[in-house]
C-alpha cells in the first residue's frame, strides 16, 4: 500500500510539473507566437501613454526579455527554494513553495492562495454535503420507483438542473431570494471563525445552486448506477436469502453503485477545490476561482500560473484518495 | 424611501430590444416625485444637502481599484475616490457646474505661481497640516511623493507628466538613487514651499498638478515602495482601518488628525466608508437599486438590465442622472495604413452615423458627436462636420462617398480591417454598423474582436500590429487627463505621442501643423488663446479625417435616497465623493 502511495505520487508531482510547464507555454509563449512583443506585455502592466523608458524598465523588472526556458526555470526553483521579491524599498520573502508575485496586486500568489483557499473550500463542502444528500437520495428512490410519477419529475428537474448554466440559476436566485422576496441578505463572506451563523447565511444560496447542478448529475448517476445493481444476481441472491429490502438497498445495491459515483466526486470536488469560478463570480465570493479570473482578465500571469498548478494539485491529491477509497467502498477491489 | 425591488436577471436579447424602444424615453424628461429629488436632478446643484454624521458609506466596484497608491493610479474614479484620505497640492473644487472643473488649493495656499519663462512654478504650503499619525507635513515630502513617480518600475499604472516636464537631469527615482538631493526636479528652499523645475515652459502646469494624486505627500520612512498603496498614510478626512485587500475592499474610518476648517473640498460625514471590490455587476446594480450599496464607484453607470428598470419606472428615474461622462467613443483611422485622405474620407462619408449612435443606447448612450472633445471641455467649439453630418437619422453620403473613392484611385472600393473590444457590445455595434454602412461602396471592413485586457497594448495601442495585420480603422475611447484641450487632444494628435506599445494615437497622425500649435500652446498664457490653439488642431484631425467623431458618452448614474450632499463633478464625470454623506 505504501508503495502504492508513494508511486501515485510521484506521479502526481511528475504531472503537476508538467501541467505547470505546459501552463507557461499557453500563458507566456503562445502569446510570442502570435506576435506579441515584450513592449506589448509591458504595456498591459503600465498606465496610460507608457513611454519606451517606462515600457524598458517595466520589462527588465518583470524578466519579460529573459529567455523563456529562463522564465520557467525561475518559476520552478522558486516553487522549490523559495524567492524574494523587491518592492522598490524592501525585500519580501516568499518561502518554497513560493508560485510568484502578482505584479497586479503586489502579493506573493501563494499568500493569494492561501488566503482565498477557505472561502473555496466553504463553499464546495457545503455544496457537496448538499449535492451528495440530496442526489443521491433522489437517484435511490427514483431507482426503487422506475417509472413513477416522483421517477419522472426528478429526472425533469435533474435534467434542468444539468442544462442550465450556473450564472442564470445564481443570478435568478440572487434575485428571488434576497432582492425580490428579501429571504436572505445580500451574499457577504464571514469567515467561520468570526460568525459561524454568518457564514452560513451568507453561502447557503451559494450552496444550493452549485449543489442543483451537481445532485441533478449525481441523481442520474446513481440512478443509473443502482438501476444496473438492481438487476444483478447477487441482489436475487440477497433478496431470495430473505435479506430484508433495506438491507438489500443499502448494503449490497447501494455500496456497488457508490464505486463509479466515487471517481466522480473524485474529479469533481478536486476541480472546485481549484476554484467554483462561475459560482464565485456570480455570488461575488472572493475564492480560487474568482482570483484565476481576476489573473486571466488582468493578465496576471504569475497568478495564473499559481491558480492552475493548485487546481491540478487538486485534481491529483483527490484522484489519489479516491483510489484508496475503492478499497473501503468494494470489497472486490480490496480482495482483488 | 422604499423602492420598489427589481428584477434585473432579464434575458439578453429582451435588454437589446428594450434598449432599441427606450432611445425615446431617455435624455430630458423632469419627473419628480416624493421619493426622489428629479432625474438630473444631481446635475448642476446638490441633492440632499446634509452635515448630518454618522452611519456607513458602502461603495462598490465590480472590477478591483488599480492601486489605493495615491501616487500610481490614473483612473477618474481613483482620483475621485483618493481625495477620501489624500490631500494634494491641488485639486478640484468640490462644487457642482463649471466651478468643479477649475483647479483649486488643497494643502497649497494658492495656485502655483509661474516665473515669467513658465519653467519655474512655485507653491506655497498651508502650515499645520498633517498626517493621520499627528506629524505636520513638509515641502520634502511633496518632494518625495513627485520623486518615486520616476521609477516607472516600481510605480507603473499612474500618469508620467512629472518625469516627461520635471527638468530632473536622468533621475531614477527614489528606489535607485535613495539621496532626495539628488531629484533636481523639484526644489524645496523651506519647510513650506515647493518648486518644481521644467525643462521647457508650460502654461497648464497647475491643471497638470491638480488632475492627479502625484502631489499627495508620502512620507519618505513609511513609503513601501510599490505595496506602499496596501496602507498609504492618511493626509484626509478619513484613514485606512486595516490594509486594503486586492480585489477584496478595505474600510476607511475618520482621521482625527484632519481638520475640517482647512479643507473646503471635503467633508467627514459618515463614521465608516465600506468598500467593496469584485462585486458581479449585476449584482452590484441590484444592491444600488436597494440602497444597499450607496456607490458604484466606477462612476460609469449603470449595465443594460438596471438601465430598464430605472428608465420604466418614475420613482428610480427621480433617483437618477444621465449626464455626459467625458469620454468620446470615437474612431480612430490609421493614416499609416489608409494613407490616402480621399480613401479616409470615403469612409467617414459611407458612416451611417445615426446607426453608430443607436448602438450606445440612442440618446440615453450618448450625444451624436461634432468635434473630437467633447463638449465638457473648457473653450472646445462644436466645430464644422467634415464629410459628415452629426445628425440623428444621417445615413452616410453614398454619393460623396464614391466620389471620394474615384479620387483616390479605387473607385471598386477597398478591404481593411476594423478592430473592437470583444467583450463590449456596444463597439461590436459600432463594428457592424460600419462594416454594413461602407459595404454599400464596396469599403469592405473585416471584423476583429479582441479582449479589453490587450487591446490598447497589444493591437489598437500598437502601430506595428496595425499596419502587419491592415488594421486601418478601429473603436476607442477617450476621456480628458483634465478639461482642457492639452488634457484631451495632446496624446491623440501629436507626433511625440507616438508610441510602440500603449499607443493613443492609433491614427498615427503626424502633421507639422499639428506639431507646431502644441509647441505655441506651450508658452501661449491666454487660456482663450490656446484653445484657438486647441480647436485648430480638432478641426485638421477631422479634415484629415484621421479620426471619425462618434458618440459623447452619457452616463446612467444612480443615487438611492440616503445618500446625502450628492451632485455630479464635472471635473471627474461622475459624483463627488469627497463630499457624500448617508441617513442611517
Amino acid at each position: 500500500m505504501i508503495a502504492f502511495i508513494l508511486r501515485r505520487l510521484g506521479g502526481a508531482v511528475l504531472l503537476v510539473f508538467i501541467i505547470s510547464a505546459v501552463t507557461f507555454l499557453i500563458f507566456f509563449g503562445l502569446p510570442k507566437l502570435a506576435g506579441t512583443t515584450t513592449d506589448d506585455m509591458a504595456a498591459r502592466f503600465a498606465g496610460k501613454s507608457p513611454t519606451p523608458e517606462a515600457l524598458a524598465a517595466i520589462k527588465e523588472r518583470f524578466g519579460f526579455d529573459q529567455p523563456l526556458a529562463v522564465q520557467y526555470g525561475n518559476f520552478v526553483k522558486a516553487a522549490v527554494t523559495g524567492d524574494t521579491y523587491d518592492t522598490g524599498v524592501e525585500k519580501i520573502d516568499c518561502p518554497a513553495p513560493c508560485l510568484g508575485y502578482s505584479f497586479r496586486t503586489n502579493q506573493s500568489v501563494t499568500d493569494q492562495l492561501v488566503d482565498r483557499f477557505p472561502i473555496t473550500l466553504s463553499l464546495v463542502v457545503g455544496a457537496a454535503v448538499i449535492w451528495l444528500l440530496v442526489g443521491v437520495s433522489i437517484g435511490v428512490l427514483s431507482a426503487l420507483r422506475r417509472g413513477s410519477l416522483f421517477d419522472r419529475a426528478a429526472m425533469m428537474i435533474a435534467l434542468a438542473g444539468v442544462s442550465l448554466p450556473i450564472y442564470f440559476t445564481g443570478l435568478l436566485s440572487l434575485a428571488f431570494v434576497v432582492h425580490q422576496w428579501g429571504l436572505l441578505p445580500p451574499v457577504s463572506y464571514s469567515s467561520f471563525a468570526d460568525n459561524p451563523f454568518k457564514w452560513a447565511s451568507a453561502l447557503i444560496l451559494p450552496w444550493i445552486t452549485l449543489a442543483f447542478l451537481y445532485a441533478a448529475m449525481y441523481a442520474r448517476l446513481t440512478r443509473a448506477g443502482m438501476l444496473e445493481t438492481m438487476s444483478e444476481d447477487y441482489i436475487r441472491t440477497a433478496r431470495a436469502k430473505g435479506l430484508p429490502e433495506r438491507t438489500v438497498i443499502t448494503k449490497h445495491a447501494l455500496r456497488a453503485s457508490l464505486t463509479p459515483l466515487l471517481t466522480v466526486f473524485g474529479l469533481d470536488i478536486g476541480l472546485l477545490f481549484g476554484g467554483a469560478v462561475l459560482t464565485e463570480r456570480t455570488f461575488s465570493l472572493k475564492g480560487l476561482g474568482s482570483l484565476a479570473l481576476d489573473g486571466v482578465v488582468g493578465s496576471d500571469l504569475p497568478v495564473v500560473l499559481g491558480t492552475v498548478v493548485t487546481a491540478s494539485l487538486f485534481v491529483v491529491v483527490a484522484n489519489l484518495i479516491v483510489d484508496l477509497l475503492y478499497g473501503v467502498v468494494d470489497p472486490r477491489v480490496r480482495h482483488s | 424611501m422604499k423602492s420598489r425591488p427589481r428584477i434585473l436577471a432579464a434575458s439578453s436579447a429582451g435588454v437589446v430590444l428594450l434598449g432599441l424602444g427606450l432611445t425615446a424615453c431617455g435624455g430630458g424628461g423632469d419627473e419628480k416625485t416624493a421619493d426622489g429629488a428629479g432625474f438630473e436632478a444631481a446635475v448642476g446643484k446638490v441633492v440632499n444637502p446634509s452635515d448630518k454624521k454618522g452611519g456607513t458609506l458602502r461603495m462598490a466596484i465590480s472590477s478591483d481599484i488599480e492601486s489605493t497608491d495615491p501616487g500610481d493610479m490614473y483612473y477618474a474614479w481613483s482620483t475621485n475616490y483618493v481625495r477620501l484620505y489624500s490631500r494634494m497640492l491641488l485639486t478640484y473644487a468640490s462644487k457642482p457646474g463649471d466651478e468643479g472643473r477649475k483647479p483649486s488649493p488643497d494643502l497649497a495656499e494658492g495656485l502655483g505661481v509661474p516665473s515669467a519663462d513658465k519653467k519655474t512654478w512655485t507653491y506655497k504650503l498651508r502650515r499645520g497640516m498633517k498626517y493621520e499619525d499627528g506629524t505636520e507635513i513638509k515641502a520634502k515630502d511633496i518632494k518625495y511623493a513627485v520623486a518615486r513617480t520616476f521609477d516607472r518600475a516600481v510605480l507603473r499604472h499612474g500618469p508620467s507628466y512629472f518625469s516627461n516636464v520635471l527638468d530632473a537631469k536622468g533621475y531614477k527615482g527614489p528606489y535607485k538613487d535613495k539621496n532626495l538631493d539628488n531629484f533636481k526636479g523639484v526644489e524645496t528652499p523651506d519647510d513650506y514651499t515647493v518648486v518644481f523645475k521644467l525643462k521647457d515652459p508650460f502654461t497648464e502646469f497647475n491643471e497638470l498638478v491638480n488632475f492627479s494624486g502625484q502631489t499627495a505627500p508620502v512620507p519618505q520612512d513609511k513609503d513601501k515602495g510599490e505595496r506602499y498603496g496596501l496602507h498609504p498614510i492618511s493626509s484626509g478626512p478619513y484613514k485606512w482601518e486595516k490594509d486594503y485587500q486586492p480585489g477584496k475592499g478595505g474600510t476607511l474610518v475618520p482621521n482625527s488628525n484632519w481638520d475640517q476648517s482647512t479643507d473646503t473640498n471635503r467633508k467627514q460625514l459618515p463614521a465608516r466608508i465600506e468598500t467593496i471590490a469584485g462585486l458581479n455587476a449585476e449584482e452590484l446594480d441590484n444592491q444600488l437599486l436597494k440602497g444597499q450599496i450607496h456607490v458604484d464607484l466606477a462612476g460609469s453607470g449603470v449595465q443594460d438590465n438596471a438601465r430598464k428598470s430605472i428608465l420604466t419606472d418614475p420613482k428610480l428615474k427621480a433617483q437618477a442622472d444621465n449626464p455626459p461622462g467625458g469620454f468620446h467613443w470615437y474612431n480612430p483611422i490609421d493614416m499609416k495604413v489608409v494613407p490616402n485622405l480621399e480613401c479616409r474620407k470615403a469612409m467617414v462619408w459611407a458612416a451611417d452615423r445615426d446607426a453608430m449612435w443607436r448602438a450606445y443606447g440612442g440618446d440615453v448612450g450618448g450625444e451624436i458627436a461634432t468635434s473630437i472633445m467633447p463638449p465638457d471641455v473648457e473653450g472646445r467649439e462644436k466645430g464644422t462636420d467634415y464629410y459628415t453630418k452629426a445628425e440623428k437619422g444621417y445615413k452616410g453620403n453614398v454619393e460623396e462617398a464614391k466620389k471620394s473613392l474615384a479620387a483616390c484611385g479605387k473607385p471598386q472600393g477597398f478591404e481593411t480591417t476594423m478592430i473592437y473590444r470583444e467583450d463590449r457590445p456596444k463597439e461590436k455595434g459600432v463594428a457592424i454598423a460600419l462594416q454594413q454602412s461602407l459595404a454599400r461602396v464596396n469599403i469592405k471592413l473585416n471584423l476583429k474582436g479582441f479582449p479589453a485586457n490587450t487591446y490598447t497594448s497589444d493591437q489598437a495601442g500598437s502601430p506595428s500590429f496595425m499596419q502587419k495585420n491592415n488594421v486601418g480603422i478601429g473603436t476607442f475611447g477617450w476621456l480628458s487627463d483634465w478639461p482642457t484641450g492639452y488634457g484631451y487632444l495632446w496624446a491623440l494628435s501629436d507626433k511625440a505621442a507616438i508610441l510602440p506599445s500603449g499607443n493613443v494615437n492609433i491614427a498615427q497622425i503626424d502633421d507639422p501643423q499639428i506639431n507646431e500649435a502644441w509647441k505655441k500652446s506651450y508658452t501661449t498664457v491666454d487660456a482663450a488663446e490656446r484653445a484657438k490653439l486647441y480647436n485648430m488642431i480638432d478641426d485638421r484631425l477631422r479634415s484629415q479625417a484621421a479620426y471619425m467623431p462618434n458618440v459623447y458618452a452619457k452616463s446612467l448614474l444612480f443615487r438611492p435616497s440616503t445618500l446625502n450632499n450628492v451632485f455630479f463633478h464635472k471635473g471627474f464625470g461622475m459624483y463627488n465623493y469627497s463630499t457624500l454623506g448617508v441617513t442611517q
